[in-house]
Order: C-alpha cells, then sequence, then structure tokens
C-alpha cells in the first residue's frame, strides 16, 4: 500500500499549513502517554525533528517509506527508536510516539465529512502505520545489539585468565561452559600463553557444576592445543561426580595431568620447574 | 596482489599449480577479513581452502575456485567453490573418512576441511570431475 | 620459487619460515635440511612458525617428516611460535603433531635442546623444566 502522488503532496500541505497546531497536539498526545519521564524540552525538539523529516521527505514525493526519498526520514525514525530503546522506554511507547500523529491530523483535518477527507486520512494512516512499524523494528534491533553487547561482556567477565607465578597461569572456570564460553577460555588461554611466555597453564574446574561429553572435548582440544604451541595443561579440581560422569562418558583424559585441587596443580608444576616448596609437616604430638 | 578485490562480484581464480594454491589462500585470507569473521574463523577457513584447493590440484588435475561473499539476512559470510573435472570421488563416504588416502598425504583433507567449515556439500560423478562448496558464516 | 633461508647458531640450525609457502617451497626446505644437519653436524633444528597465519596438512606433515628426519641424523626438532588460531584449528582439522617437539618461542626451543642434550641418554622428556624464572614482558 502506498499514497498516491496527489495525498502524498496533500499530506505535504496539510503538514505544513497546519504545522504548528499538528506538532503541538502530537506533543501533546505523547507528553499524556509518558507521564513526565521526558522534559517538555527535549519532546519538543524530537516531534519537531520527526514533523520536519516528514516534511521535508513529502516534499521529495514519497509514496512509500521504503522509497529512496524517505531515506532520511527512516534515518531520524531509527534515531528516535534508539533513543527511546536507550533510555528505558517501552516498544509500545515507542510505536504510539509515531501513532499519536493520527490524533494529531484528525483533528486539523476539514470537518466536513466528506467521503475525500475520509480517503485521504485512510491513505495518510497508512504511512503513519509504516512509520510506527519501522519505529518498532528499530526499537527491536537496538534492544537485540544491546542484549548482544551485554552478554559478550558477561562472558569476558566470567572467563578471567590469571598469572599464578612466572611461566604459570591459571584459569578458574565457574558456572556451566557452553560452546560458545568454552571456544572464548580457550582463545583467551591460548593468547595468554603467548603473552606471557608461560609453558604452563593450570584449567581449574572446581566451580563447574557439570560436565558433559561437548564440554569435555572442549577442554581436550584446549590442552592438544597448548600443546601444538608448547605449553603443558594441568585439569585441576575435578569433582567426584565429574570424575564419574567422565568414565562413564568413555572420554580418554590419556596423558594429560590431573590434580585435586588448584594447589596441588600448583605444587605439581612448580616441581617440574625445580622451585623449591617448603611444604609444612604436621606437628607430632609429643 | 590481492588488494582491492570488488566483494560485490565472487572473485575466481584458476588452481593449476603450487603457486596458485598459495594465491587461493590469499583471496580467501582477504574476503574472510572483509566479512568480518574472528581470527580463529579466519585461520579456519584459509586452512580448509588450502586443504580443497590442493586436492583440485592434486586429485582433480586442477580447476578454479571461485570465492564469494553471501548474506542470509543475519549474518554474512563466504561461501567457496571448487570445481575440477579430472576422475572424480568413487566412494565419497570412504573418501570422507579420516586418514583415507590415495594420494599419500595424511587423508585429513577432505574429513578436516569439513569439519573447520559450517557447510560443505560435495557433488562428484566419477570420470566427470567434482564440485566443493563451503560456507563459513560471521559469528 | 623460494627458498627459505637456514640459519647456523652455535649448535642449532634456525629456520624462521616468513613466507606463505608453496608446497615446492616445503618440500625444497625439508631437503636442504637434511643436507645442512649432515654437513654442519649441529644437534638441534628449531623451527620458527611465528609469522605462519596457517598450517594445514601439507605443512604439519613436513613438520612431522622433517623431525624424523633429523632425529635419524642425531639432531632434535623443535617447533616453536605457533599462534593460537593455528593451534586451535589444527586440533579440529585432526593433526595433533605427534613426535614433534614445541615451544612457546625461539628462547625456549634453544632451552629445550640444550636439556635434551645436557641429560643424554634421555629420559622424562616431557618434562622440560625451565632453568630460571625470567621476568618476561
Amino acid at each position: 500500500m502506498a499514497l498516491s502522488a496527489d495525498e502524498s503532496s496533500r499530506l505535504g500541505e496539510l503538514l505544513t499549513s497546519r504545522a504548528e497546531q499538528v506538532t503541538q497536539q502530537w506533543t501533546e498526545i505523547i507528553a499524556g502517554q509518558l507521564r513526565g519521564r521526558l522534559s517538555q524540552a527535549e519532546l519538543v525538539r524530537q516531534v519537531q525533528e520527526l514533523h520536519r523529516a516528514m516534511v521535508d521527505a513529502l516534499g521529495k514525493g514519497t509514496v512509500d517509506l521504503n522509497g529512496e526519498e524517505a531515506t532520511e526520514l527512516r534515518a531520524v525514525l531509527a534515531e528516535f527508536s534508539r533513543g527511546q530503546a536507550r533510555q528505558g522506554f517501552s516498544a509500545t511507547e515507542t510505536a504510539t510516539g509515531v501513532f499519536a500523529l493520527k490524533e494529531a491530523l484528525l483533528a486539523v483535518l476539514e470537518v466536513d465529512q466528506s467521503i475525500e477527507t475520509l480517503r485521504d486520512y485512510v491513505a495518510f494512516s497508512t504511512l503513519i502505520d509504516q512509520m510506527g512499524l519501522f519505529t518498532f523494528e528499530s526499537f527491536v534491533r537496538t534492544r537485540e545489539s544491546l542484549i548482544a553487547d551485554q552478554a559478550e561482556q558477561l562472558l569476558e567477565l566470567s572467563t578471567p585468565v590469571v598469572k599464578l607465578w612466572e611461566g604459570v597461569v591459571a584459569v578458574p572456570l565457574v558456572g556451566t561452559l557452553d560452546s560458545a564460553r568454552a571456544q572464548v577460555v580457550m582463545e583467551r588461554l591460548l593468547q595468554t600463553l603467548v603473552d606471557t611466555g608461560s609453558p604452563y597453564a593450570i584449567i581449574d574446574i572446581t566451580g563447574v557444576p557439570a560436565v558433559d561429553t561437548q564440554v569435555a572435548q572442549h577442554i581436550l582440544k584446549t590442552v592438544v592445543a597448548a600443546r601444538l604451541m608448547g605449553a603443558d595443561c594441568i585439569i585441576s579440581g575435578i569433582r567426584p561426580q565429574i570424575a564419574q560422569t567422565i568414565v562413564a562418558l568413555g572420554i580418554e583424559f590419556g596423558d594429560i595431568a590431573t590434580k585435586a585441587s588448584l594447589a596441588d596443580a600448583l605444587r605439581h608444576v612448580l616441581r617440574l620447574t625445580g622451585v623449591e616448596t617448603a611444604r609444612r609437616q604436621p606437628r607430632r604430638e609429643a | 596482489m590481492t588488494s582491492g578485490v570488488d566483494l560485490g562480484r565472487p572473485q575466481a581464480q584458476a588452481v593449476g599449480s603450487d603457486e596458485d594454491v598459495v594465491r587461493v589462500r590469499q583471496l580467501v585470507r582477504t574476503v574472510a577479513v572483509a566479512v568480518k569473521l574472528s581470527l580463529v574463523d579466519q585461520t579456519k577457513v584459509v586452512t580448509a581452502a588450502s586443504e580443497l584447493a590442493r586436492n583440485t590440484l592434486v586429485y582433480g588435475g586442477g580447476g578454479t575456485v571461485e570465492v564469494a561473499v553471501v548474506d542470509n539476512g543475519r549474518r554474512t559470510g563466504l561461501r567457496i567453490v571448487f570445481v575440477d573435472s579430472g576422475p572424480g570421488i568413487a566412494d565419497v563416504d570412504l573418501a570422507l573418512t579420516d586418514g583415507y588416502t590415495t594420494g599419500g598425504g595424511l587423508g585429513l583433507g577432505l574429513s578436516g576441511a569439513r569439519r573447520l567449515v559450517d557447510e560443505f556439500d560435495i557433488q562428484t560423478t566419477p570420470g566427470q570431475g567434482t564440485r566443493v562448496t563451503i560456507t563459513k558464516w560471521s559469528r | 620459487m623460494e627458498r627459505v633461508p637456514i640459519l647456523k647458531i652455535g649448535d642449532i640450525l634456525l629456520v624462521s619460515i616468513q613466507v606463505d609457502m608453496s608446497d615446492q617451497t616445503a618440500v625444497a626446505l625439508q631437503e636442504d635440511l637434511a643436507e645442512r644437519i649432515v654437513e654442519t653436524g649441529c644437534h638441534g633444528v628449531i623451527i620458527d612458525i611465528t609469522a605462519l597465519d596457517i598450517v594445514d596438512s601439507f605443512v604439519g606433515r613436513m613438520l612431522s617428516t622433517i623431525a624424523s628426519i633429523s632425529r635419524v641424523l642425531d639432531a632434535e626438532t623443535v617447533v616453536v611460535g605457533m599462534r593460537p588460531a593455528v593451534a586451535i584449528t589444527l586440533v579440529e582439522l585432526g593433526l595433533s603433531l605427534n613426535g614433534i617437539r614445541t615451544a612457546l618461542n625461539v628462547e625456549r626451543g634453544m632451552e629445550l635442546i640444550a636439556i635434551e642434550r645436557a641429560d643424554e641418554p634421555y629420559d622424562e622428556r616431557d618434562d622440560g623444566p625451565i632453568p630460571e624464572p625470567t621476568a618476561s614482558p
């Protein structure tokens, strides 16, 4: 559905000749919905910007929001939705901000009740509906990218690689390991080995609640990749249930060193590197 | 060199010599960087292309490689097609088995390449040739 | 055809691969190295692949062959500097480069060879110790 060229120019004319009245009405309707969550000045600015973009687009002969003449209008609408999404407004509030224009238009249309006016109004509505749906989509896209960003940040936060000793780094894994996270862990660990020149890495899985075949495979692949690079991995913190799962699943850990705790793993590495560790002997009762 | 590659159109590279395999790698690398694949994914797809381009040369007696940017609406990626008119493969399942080789290699070319990409398709007719299509999507 | 240069440093031959090798270049390197080991009587070979952005099955096989050949000629081969992305890809490809010794960088590779030669006849080959904690950047 698109407007005819005539309808488009009539809408442009109406928006221009009754500019003040339309924007004022429009602003009032939105203000009623938002109940003061946006400053009046900001709201007026937004409405005027949308209004100007519409007048411009119609002036260029826009008959459909997807047309090339409406590029600028789409950009303004997208910017509007992004702003709303970032400020925490709901999708409905954002879209109704645009739909409010219909009501504002109705108020300024000549009340002659002729069939022409009705036709025009329906045609104008089509364009406004398109605009409303467009803001809805932009809104969702903005939110999706926000969520994706946050998920990524969470991933970064949840996979620290720490240096334990000269030449020894460790990854304490906490929480469920899915494929995506395992991949991030693997890449980070290996990169840290290169950056710090550490030939030993300890993968501590004390905080991992369960290990399935896929997770175990990821850990094994990390160990093999580290070996290819010239570093050795030790896995520590395997809990009894996990040990049972590993055996039950028939996963071969082969010649990979496993230790009960992070401390044992570190001691093991230090012994290999020739560092002396004083071990406190349990004192005998006299 | 590969700079100034027009990504709007598929890029073709003939494979008739060792040096061409190197050129295929460079071309695939350029396109993989352009579609913003992660470093690991770039490495995987270039390695897969290297294996398959070598197959085209060694088993197919030469052929062509075509690299194109693809878009499925949500993600972009690259699609590479390896075509030769060599003897074809009699038993594809067998050829896709790890360690199977007729050329004295490690037998990891086809099976390994398949593990490195997201989509893998092979069409072959004995006596007429082989066409392998691989796709890697950006994350 | 390009040839990869082989440098002799003390008792060690150092090969730093800087180009995207064609298969012919890889085969030539294999032959050149065998000759140089015999010619120089070196007991260690370090192959630095820091600059390689991929290792496919052909290059992987070349590395294995070089390691085997040099072992026959009484020299220890260490492959150093493999990038993380390359290592991950090799694992996925199914290539584990069995029988090849690896180290993070040239320096560690040299230490590894020194240790190997020091405790001949060797045992516990997999537990290469680091001599001194060094301040790494």
